[in-house]
């Protein structure tokens, strides 16, 4: 039959100076305290993380001789894992981690608004296109157009510039809109993305 | 018919803390050493 040490002896060891006493109570409550942490977690890596921090607690209580022998050993190795385990998911809560699965990619659902080169370098194309064909235009629709689009002007604004009613810059807008559209048709651009 | 069974290996092992976990609990235990001035404890860690 194994004699067992009795946990309060092995930490009166261990402030005593006995290392080796450390090594026995870490190896005894290893399974116990790392199925506690893993039973909340479900994470390999960080069960072992908050394993490590809870017996490094533990080393500074009981260096510092500010541990007492009130309670027992286990249920306050087990408080700190607790408290460890709320402080993981708090910090988590703040700066949610999604790792996808298999089968489940996020990248498929959240995507980076930004284009990427290819579609950035066929907008760029449209964009010097479109400048070329407004130039088509007569003068007083390109007017209208290039205030509203490229100046972003309210058309309350334009009619103030240009001197004409909002109706009559409303309806410049239309034509200048109408014209493009029959340019692009009758040369068979296509103005895609 | 027996073929399109798979052997599935039982992955479940307990969990535990790494021998390495431990190891590094052990040294940072060694390292550590706790001097007291004027009733003020101060944290030493000799690598």
């Amino acid at each position: 039959m194994e004699l067992q040490i009795a946990d309060s002896l092995l930490i009166k060891k261990y402030v005593d100076g006995d290392e080796r006493a450390l090594e026995t109570l870490i190896n005894r409550h290893n399974k116990r305290l790392s199925s506690f942490i893993y039973s909340k977690i479900n994470d390999r890596g960080i069960t072992e993380d908050i394993f490590q921090d809870t017996f490094i607690k533990v080393i500074r209580t009981l260096k510092r001789g500010r541990y007492n022998e009130e309670g027992k050993f286990l249920p306050w190795i087990m408080r700190i894992a607790h408290n460890l385990i709320i402080d993981h998911f708090r910090r988590n809560r703040r700066m949610p981690l999604f790792e996808g699965t298999n089968t489940f990619d996020i990248f498929s659902v959240i995507c980076d608004e930004k284009l990427n080169i290819e579609k950035q370098l066929i907008k760029n194309q449209i964009d010097s296109d479109l400048v070329v064909l407004i130039e088509e235009l007569p003068v007083d629709q390109k007017d209208v157009l290039m205030m509203r689009i490229y100046k972003d002007l309210s058309f309350r604004e334009i009619s103030e510039n240009t001197g004409v009613s909002i109706n009559t810059a409303l309806g410049r807008m239309r034509y200048a809109l109408i014209n493009l559209r029959k340019i692009i048709e009758e040369h068979n651009i296509v103005l895609t993305n | 018919m027996e073929k399109i069974y798979v052997k599935n290996k039982n992955k479940c092992k307990l969990v535990k803390a790494k021998p390495e976990t431990i190891q590094f609990l052990l040294n940072y235990s060694k390292s550590l050493k706790i001097t007291e001035a004027d009733g003020i404890k101060f944290e030493t860690n000799m690598n």
